[in-house]
């Protein structure tokens, strides 16, 4: 029984002390799409500099946002990681709790969509992406009329319906759930830019952005789409076995599964990484993450785990985060990071 | 009417009785063969997935430990990682532009210095000679020698390029490359590279959780159940207490989590990520799933044992811990163990309060940093990484073994207590 005793006195102990315990370790959250290149360099700055690993949470974006902005102290992160840039309402609420960020643009990532190897090439563009998962569509059997076309349940059930050079096969599409940052990005980058090629919906989006939103944003929901969960690794072997299936997914896992699966063709161009560096891939977004001012100093290496994230080594030309799937920055940009990472320059919107 | 003296009618009767026992049968052994053939079907699979990442590739490499790289009087400072690639490059003498040297170094794993740091630190003496070591190859390359990656399919199709192909087989043909077993996946914490990835912070994690779930609720749920069966009167409130205690243990377990941020983390400000809040949350989620069935093995125990030591003059606490507790034990220790073991497997309620990250260092105490096992599978099964779809299967074995382990020990005690009157 003594021995209980004692070890129920160590636990409170050890649980007092911890609260008050300064930090000697980054902590950092947010993207999961961040999370493979944030980890890959926590490592490595873990391995060679004097400094703990950092811990590294995967809580997604807007997750990692509220982690972050809830204030200063050691109990809250030092670090977030963002697959999209933060919100105007996400800073505001940083301000008004005394939070200064800096903001640092890590590198580009592709969204592809793909299907098994054996499969025939799809060559597709961002209007018929829109076209082929939206739930509601312009009716194509109804001419528009002054500038406004029908929205109509979208009828389209194979690829062929929407045009005629697409495959005679049934339109399936594995795709990431709604928590998914990928899905944001999706929605934004191919749906709602490729439901603009109608001049109609442009129109729309001046005089009422939020219908606009609504109808080019909403995934349709009879089965064409499938929200295949987070995983990705599970979906490329799904592709693989069913060859009418078409994934949506990041580039790296495309990269790393190029003897299953290749990547349809979007506007005329292949998703290649030279491609998607030089921006003529259409549908990429650029990955960030935020540094606390105040932690700065108080926790010790932030400045140096920067330093090792904007280094040529990482995020440069040829460095390792490439092998991870990270599609680096022109050279002058990195240099622009680099620089604010340096001297925490103090993002202002 | 029937005649039930007819014996024409009593022997077809009697057939058909049979029959009926036969079927019955015949419908038992077929839902335990089905039930048998999807497990063993799940088990096939997760180990015949899991087999690769127990064992990799490694190099033997002659590493000239020269004082250029390393000195004697800091060989902690040492830059080994070079040591290790000046040994590399010896082989390719015809490799001498930057780019190609960097593409030759790729085909060594990132942690390939590790064992010449160990050797080097434990024996300075060994700075200007020469020893012989095996070094981890890159995932990509391991994978391609596994034959996971088909080399024979284009260039463009695979992740190993030829000019990777050409240094390999330089290598093999040397007979330097051999496959080993991967005692990296045992001895490392969590790591980006697959090859790097280890197990070892996930158990220690998982170890130090249920450590702090079991010394949490195991007494709680005792004595919580010696009250309400043995000394409690049984009255509406006590009633009202035993619906709760039962409604619990039905409670999605995500929502224990919940709790524990609000609680532990948002009032308490105990550290995120660290087993002791994890522990808490879980031996809340216990709790309720030790009471039930502690409760059902003191009202399991006669009330003649009761009654006879009442009768020698016994007093209410003397009757429950000299007689009904220790007969009790046996299935208290069944139901803590089986509640440890369904903790042990929890990564929801863990999700809320930060042990779903990436942690290297292998904890050491109750608030260090740390995962459990579940969530480390769980984190693997995310990386794109080809080579952790092997190490994702071999978690799961990890983790599948601990909890027979557990359960094993939970028959074992039964045994070892049980007593029959």
């Amino acid at each position: 029984m003594n021995k209980f005793k004692l070890a129920m006195a160590a636990l409170i102990g050890a649980a007092m002390t911890s609260g008050v315990q300064a930090r000697d370790q980054i902590e950092i959250v947010g993207s999961s799409t961040v999370f493979p290149f944030a980890t890959a360099v926590a490592e490595q700055f873990g391995r060679t500099s004097k400094f703990k690993t950092p811990v590294i949470e995967s809580t997604g974006s807007g997750g990692g946002m509220k982690l972050f902005c809830a204030g200063i102290g050691l109990e809250h992160p030092d670090v977030t990681n963002a697959s999209r840039r933060i919100k105007e309402k996400e800073f505001k609420k940083c301000q008004a709790n005394g939070i200064d960020l800096t903001e640092i643009v890590i590198g580009f990532d592709g969204i592809v969509l793909a299907n098994a190897k054996g499969a025939p090439q799809l060559e597709l563009t961002r209007q018929q992406i829109y076209l082929a998962t939206a739930k509601m569509v312009p009716d194509p059997n109804r001419p528009c009329q002054s500038n406004w076309c029908e929205p109509v349940k979208n009828p389209y059930q194979k690829w062929s319906d929407i045009d005629a050079s697409l495959p005679n096969a049934k339109i399936e599409i594995l795709g990431p759930p709604p928590t998914s940052g990928t899905r944001d990005a999706f929605q934004e980058l191919a749906m709602s830019k490729g439901a603009n090629a109608f001049p109609h919906m442009k129109k729309l989006k001046k005089s009422d952005k939020k219908m606009w939103k609504k109808l080019t944003r909403t995934v349709r929901e009879d089965g064409a789409w499938i929200d295949a969960g987070e995983n990705d690794n599970l979906m490329v072997s799904k592709l693989a076995a069913n060859p009418k299936a078409v994934g949506v997914f990041g580039y790296s896992f495309l990269d790393q599964n190029s003897d299953k699966i290749k990547g349809a063709i979007v506007e005329g161009i292949q998703p290649t990484f030279e491609n998607i560096a030089e921006g003529k891939y259409r549908i990429s977004r650029s990955l960030y993450f935020y540094i606390k001012h105040a932690h700065v100093g108080t926790v010790p290496g932030i400045l140096e785990y920067v330093a090792e994230f904007t280094s040529e080594k990482a995020f440069g030309e040829d460095g390792y985060l490439l092998d991870k799937g990270l599609i680096p920055l022109p050279s002058s940009e990195r240099q622009k990071y680099r620089k604010d990472g340096k001297n925490l320059t103090k993002l202002a919107m | 009417m029937t005649d039930y003296s007819d014996p024409d009618f009593r022997a077809a009767r009697l057939k058909k009785r049979y029959q009926a026992e036969k079927r019955f049968r015949a419908y038992g052994m077929a839902a335990i063969i089905t039930a048998g053939l999807i497990l063993v079907f799940l088990l096939g699979s997760i180990i015949y997935s899991s087999l690769p990442a127990f064992s990799h590739h490694q190099v033997r490499l002659d590493i000239n430990i020269s004082e250029d790289y390393v000195v004697a009087d800091a060989p902690e400072e040492g830059n080994y990682l070079g040591l290790v690639r000046a040994a590399l490059r010896d082989h390719f003498p015809q490799v001498t532009g930057r780019r190609d040297k960097r593409a030759l170094y790729k085909i060594l794993s990132i942690g390939a210095s590790d064992a010449v740091e160990d050797r080097v630190k434990n024996d300075p003496r060994l700075i200007g000679t020469q020893i012989s070591l095996y070094v981890p190859l890159s995932d990509d390359i391991d994978l391609m020698l596994k034959g996971l990656i088909d080399r024979n399919l284009p260039e463009s199709d695979r992740i190993v390029s030829d000019r990777d192909l050409a240094f390999v087989d330089k290598l093999a043909e040397e007979n330097r490359i051999e496959r080993k077993f991967a005692f990296a996946l045992f001895t490392n914490g969590d790591s980006r590279e697959p090859e790097m990835a280890g197990i070892k912070g996930a158990l220690a994690g998982s170890l130090w959780t249920l450590l702090v779930t079991l010394i949490v609720s195991f007494p709680l749920g005792v004595l919580a159940a010696i009250y309400l069966e043995e000394v409690a009167p049984k009255n509406r409130f006590t009633a009202l207490i035993e619906v709760n205690i039962n409604n619990l243990a039905a409670v999605p377990s995500i929502v224990y989590g919940l709790l524990g941020l609000a609680v532990f983390i948002n009032f308490f400000h105990l550290p995120r990520s660290a087993p002791l809040v994890g522990g808490l949350v879980l031996a809340l989620m216990t709790l309720p799933r030790i009471i039930i069935p502690t409760r059902a093995a003191f009202a399991a125990i006669p009330p003649s044992i009761r009654e006879a030591a009442l009768g020698v003059g016994a007093s209410r606490t003397q009757v429950i811990m000299h007689h009904v507790l220790p007969l009790a034990m046996p299935g208290i220790l069944t139901g803590t163990i089986i509640g440890l073991a369904q903790a042990a497997g929890e990564t929801a309620p863990l999700l809320m309060i930060g042990m779903m990250a990436f942690i290297v260092d292998v904890p050491t105490e109750v608030t260090a940093k740390a995962t459990v096992l579940p969530a480390q599978i769980y984190m693997w099964a995310n990386n794109p990484e080809r080579a952790f779809v092997a190490r994702t299967s071999a978690g799961i074995v990890v983790l599948l073994t601990l909890l027979l382990v557990v359960n094993a020990a939970a028959i074992y005690f039964r045994r070892r207590f049980e007593k029959r009157w």
